[in-house]
This record gives structure tokens, C-alpha cells and sequence, in this order.
């Protein structure tokens, strides 16, 4: 029983790594309709940033300023080579550029940062576990659980709330009317861009304490990442953070019934929806049908 | 019509005499046969991406099942080249299809990441399925075997091989052209033209959606299975979306609305991957990422397509 709940509890954390990521790549396919290959290795720019600032402004201060930074690195991308990809009808384009940036940016961080894995340095306060019947509950995971969940209804309330985030909410429906309504799609298409990656750098931040900061880690979660906008549908935030949170459940649970298969079972799941249910489980009908 | 056969023979000329020029400029055959079969893997794509439309990401998953086909067909059952290529093309192309059904219905960027997150499923299976595939080291402990042609027994060595690949090269690629001169090409045309209006013609879109990327899948395996058999080696590497993204770039490079736009891809991309990881051999896949960025923004159009245009406009 215990062990389920191990399995279950470490699932569940992956599980919200993955909705995070998700959350930023829907918010980045939504609007600027562009597959971003990059977003793993974005956050893994995220993490290590913090690795190297850590040491000088603590690890508060690192988490709030490597997802800042990884952002701007965003910004910066969208400015001088992902708004070029706009204007051209053939989603290959898009792909391709991104995914040249994700071997780029995962040999770069290889070449400055070295192909081991690097130890990072979480609070001391937060490193032991909260019970000792519950071992692997540590303060430092609830932390990581309870940082993903405000970061979420955070990016909800400022697409509920915010005349900006009501403007991305817009664009997303109709870009052309929001444009013609004289809002300045560009910018709203580049902050759009920063916002989805500096979700991708927090979840990398955070990810660097829970796991090994290793240069390929962004490999396998962008895999990760496109199976739970695929369950969750195409389309829907809610979605995209409701299958991540179910593909993360999934394989940690697997991994306690049948290890070898904790890799491949999300994928299994992503094809029985496309078998059951296309559009994703809160799709909408008809996008990219 | 004539420059098109003009072209087509060019092209088929310099490819079987590889063996006379290549030495001369300093490469080798077994170079030469790695540009032919990914090459094939890349003009399977192009079917797909090019002439039907259909941003398939994940074409390195029947091409790595193709080289698992050939490889185990070799370890386990028989000693033959003929049948391991006929082991691996049936394989990639079988699952190919089976997988259609789920893929066939969606379009753009949702149709890239559903075949990549599937091409993913294969990856796995390689990777943990240690008795049977060797695992993270790949399967080895195979090798091509000789060819007997009845009259005569052919060893397989690097020139030998180079028009073994050759032959099979001339098979696919005869295939996809036959098949782009059919009223079925036609329709993929079609498809990639004007989905919609297709589908107010009559035409079910997605059956033929699903016979393109079967199609694709059959030779896609056809060159996995070469490539098993040129390295006598097979690793889950070859089935990652690296892998993928690597046969897209070599259509787009070379000219994906251009039949040979992806041989000129592969000669490119594997010329350049060859010369890059022998001088910088840590750090060039950031080689391969500029040259992705590069192609993506200033040869849109790809190498072909701007020399048609050059052509045109003189």
C-alpha cells in the first residue's frame, strides 16, 4: 500500500511537470501556431540559469530569476527567427526551426555545463521528509506541488483577469478580428511566446531539485509534453493540464505494477483516446480535423 | 517533358558510376550507400510531406523497425540479405498501416505531433525489450550475408554493396514515381493542393491519407532495413525523433515539391554530418541545428526549388 502510494505520489509529480510544460506549449500552439520542439530545452536553459545563480542569490532568488531569464532567452528567439515562421502557411517550417534550436541549445548547455549531471542545491528546511511513515514526502516535493499549482491558477487568472491575457484569450479564437480591433498582434504573439517559456523555465527550476540536471532531460519531457496536449485536446488549457496530471498518474503507477512498461504506457494511453475519443478528451471539435 | 528525361537520366548515370568518381574525389562507397538509403527514407517521407501533404514527424519509427525486421530476421530465422530487406520492409510497412487509422484524420501541426508521439511507442519497445532487441546497446551479431544469384555467389563488400543498395533505391524510387504518375498521385496531389475542395469531389480523404503513409511506411522500412544491413548493426537511436527531424530536414533541404529534392538533401545533410563529426565530433550537433535554422529561413524553397526558379527565369 505504501508503495502504491510512492508510485502513485512520484506520478503525480511528474504528472504536474508535465502539465506545466503543457500549459506553455498549448498557450505557444494556441497563439502563434507554432509546435515549439525547443520548449524541453528551454527548460532545461531554466534550470541550469538557477544552477549557476544559486550560489550568489540563494535558491529563492534563483527560482524567480532563471525563469525570468529563460524567458527573455524567449523573447528574444521569437523576435529574431519564430516571427518570420508566421507568415507561412506550411507548419514544417515552424517545426524544423525549433526543433534545429532544441539540438542547439542541448549542445551548447553540454558544452558549458559538461554532459555529467550536475547536484543542485535545494533548501536545507525542505530536504527532509514531512513523516517517517510517509518517507518520500519530502517538504521540498510538497513545495514543487504547491509552486506548480499557484503558477496555474495564476496564468488562469491573468487570462480570466488581465486585459492582456483577455486579449490572448481573443487572439486565440480569432486572431484576425483581435488585429482588426487594433490590438498589436506582433507584441501579443511575443509576450505570448515569453509567458510559455518562462512557465517552461519554472517547471525547470523546479525539476532540477527533484531530478538530475542533466543536459537531455528537456528530451524526454517535450516527448511527455505533446501526449498530454494530444490527451487533453488540442485547443483546451484545462485539457492540457488534465492530461498531463493523467499520463504522470499513469506512469507512476505503472512503474509500480510493471517497471519496463513505465515508459511506453503513456503512450498507449495517448493512442486509445485518438482511438475512443480524437479530439482529445476536452478538445474542441473540428481543430486540425 | 524532355528536360525531365534529360534530368531523370543524368541522375541515374552519376549514380551508377559512383564507383568510378567517388574514389577520385576522396569518398568512400560506403559513404555513398548511407546518402542512397537515407535518401530512399527521406523520398518515402516526401511522399507524405511533399506530394500529399502531411507533416509526418515520425517517419524514423518504420525505417528503425525496418533495420529491426532485417536484424532479427537475420539473428533468428535464416541467412538471407533478399529476404531480412523483404523481413524489414514488411515490418515497417505493416505497422505503418495499422497505425494509419489513428493518424489519418488529423491535419498540420496536430498530424506532426500525434506521428511523432506514436513513432515514441517503437522507441520504447526497442529500448526496453532486452532479451529481444538488444536494448539502450542495439541489436549487433548479425551480418549481411552473401548473395547467390544462382550461377555465381556475390560477397557483399563495400563496392558490391553500393549497387545492392542501388538496386533496391531504383526499386523504391521507381514505386513512388510510378505511383505520382497514377490517378492515385494524382489525388495525393490533390490533397495537398486543396484538402477541402477534395473532399467536395468526393474523394475520402483519409483512406487516402492512410494509403500514403502505408506507402510510406513500406519503403521507409525498405531503407531501414539497407541501413540495418550496411552497419550489421541496429540501435533504438535509429527509431528517436531525432531521427525524424533529420529525414525531414534532408526533404526540405533538397526541395520537397522536387522528386529528387531529397536525394539532394541527403547528400547535402549527410556530406556535411560526415565532414562536421570527423572535425568537430562534440559539437556537431550544433552544426546540424544551424543548418536546420539556416535552411528553414533562407531555402524555404529548398536547393531544387530555387534552381527551377533560377531555370524559369532565364
Amino acid at each position: 500500500m505504501q508503495l502504491l502510494l510512492f508510485d502513485g505520489f512520484n506520478g503525480l509529480i511528474q504528472g504536474a511537470f508535465y502539465a506545466l510544460m503543457a500549459l506553455g506549449l498549448s498557450l505557444i500552439i494556441n497563439l502563434n501556431s507554432v509546435i515549439n520542439f525547443a520548449h524541453g530545452g528551454f527548460m532545461v536553459i531554466g534550470a541550469y540559469l538557477a544552477f549557476s545563480l544559486a550560489p550568489y542569490i540563494g535558491f529563492w532568488g534563483a527560482l524567480f530569476v532563471g525563469p525570468i531569464l529563460a524567458g527573455a532567452i524567449g523573447l528574444i528567439v521569437e523576435r529574431a527567427l519564430v516571427q518570420y515562421m508566421y507568415s507561412r502557411p506550411d507548419p514544417v517550417y515552424s517545426l524544423l526551426l525549433t526543433f534545429g534550436l532544441a539540438l542547439i541549445i542541448e549542445d551548447s548547455v553540454r558544452s558549458i555545463w559538461g554532459a555529467q549531471g550536475v547536484p543542485f542545491q535545494i533548501p536545507a528546511g525542505l530536504g527532509s521528509p514531512v513523516s517517517a511513515t510517509y518517507f518520500f514526502l519530502t517538504g521540498y516535493r510538497l513545495f514543487v506541488m504547491g509552486a506548480i499549482v499557484v503558477a496555474t491558477l495564476a496564468l488562469f487568472a491573468f487570462l480570466r483577469l488581465s486585459r492582456f491575457g483577455i486579449r490572448i484569450r481573443a487572439g486565440i479564437l480569432d486572431l484576425e478580428t483581435v488585429s482588426a480591433l487594433g490590438v498589436n498582434v506582433y507584441l501579443l504573439r511575443t509576450v505570448n511566446f515569453g509567458i510559455g517559456i518562462l512557465l517552461a523555465g519554472f517547471a525547470g527550476v523546479l525539476a532540477a531539485g527533484v531530478f538530475q540536471l542533466v543536459p537531455t532531460m528537456g528530451n524526454d519531457v517535450i516527448m511527455a509534453t505533446f501526449v498530454a496536449i494530444v490527451v487533453g485536446g488540442l485547443g483546451n488549457l484545462f485539457g492540457s493540464v488534465l492530461g498531463g496530471l493523467l499520463i504522470g498518474l499513469a506512469a507512476g503507477l505503472t512503474s509500480a505494477f510493471y517497471p519496463v512498461a513505465s515508459d511506453v504506457v503513456i503512450y498507449v494511453i495517448m493512442a486509445a483516446v485518438l482511438i475512443v475519443r480524437p479530439r482529445g478528451l476536452l478538445g474542441q471539435e473540428g481543430m486540425f480535423e | 517533358m524532355n528536360r525531365r528525361l534529360i534530368v531523370n537520366g543524368a541522375v541515374w548515370l552519376v549514380l551508377l558510376t559512383a564507383a568510378i568518381w567517388l574514389p577520385l574525389l576522396g569518398g568512400y562507397m560506403a559513404l555513398a550507400s548511407r546518402v542512397l538509403i537515407y535518401a530512399l527514407g527521406a523520398m518515402a517521407l516526401n511522399l507524405l510531406l511533399g506530394f500529399t501533404g502531411c507533416m509526418s514527424f515520425g517517419q524514423a519509427a518504420y525505417f528503425g523497425l525496418g533495420g529491426y525486421g532485417a536484424g532479427l530476421f537475420l539473428t533468428h530465422l535464416g541467412s538471407s540479405s533478399v529476404l531480412a530487406i523483404v523481413a524489414g520492409t514488411l515490418l515497417g510497412g505493416v505497422v505503418a498501416t495499422a497505425f494509419g487509422p489513428l493518424i489519418m484524420r488529423r491535419r498540420g501541426i496536430y498530424f506532426a505531433m500525434i506521428t511523432v508521439a506514436i513513432s515514441q511507442i517503437f522507441y520504447f519497445i526497442a529500448e526496453r525489450w532486452n532479451d529481444f532487441t538488444g536494448g539502450e546497446d542495439g541489436l549487433s551479431g548479425f551480418s549481411r550475408q552473401p548473395l547467390h544469384l544462382g550461377f555465381a555467389t556475390v560477397p557483399l563488400d563495400s563496392v558490391a554493396f553500393y549497387y545492392f543498395v542501388l538496386f533496391f533505391f531504383a526499386v523504391g524510387a521507381g514505386v513512388i514515381a510510378m505511383l505520382l504518375h497514377s490517378p492515385l498521385g494524382h489525388t495525393f496531389i490533390a490533397i495537398r493542393e486543396n484538402r477541402r475542395r477534395a473532399q467536395f469531389l468526393g474523394i475520402h480523404v483519409e483512406r487516402y491519407v492512410w494509403a500514403s503513409f502505408a506507402i510510406a511506411g513500406f519503403i521507409a522500412g525498405l531503407a531501414g532495413a539497407l541501413n540495418a544491413l550496411q552497419n550489421n548493426f541496429i540501435s533504438p537511436a535509429n527509431l528517436y525523433w531525432v531521427e525524424s527531424g533529420n529525414f525531414v530536414i534532408m526533404a526540405v533541404l533538397g526541395g520537397m515539391r522536387n522528386f529528387w529534392g531529397p536525394l539532394v538533401g541527403a547528400i547535402i545533410f549527410i556530406g556535411i554530418q560526415d565532414y562536421v563529426s570527423s572535425y568537430f565530433p562534440n559539437n556537431w550537433q550544433s552544426f546540424i541545428g544551424v543548418l536546420f535554422v539556416i535552411a528553414v529561413i533562407f531555402f524555404p524553397t529548398g536547393i531544387l526549388g530555387i534552381l527551377r526558379q533560377r531555370v524559369k527565369v532565364a
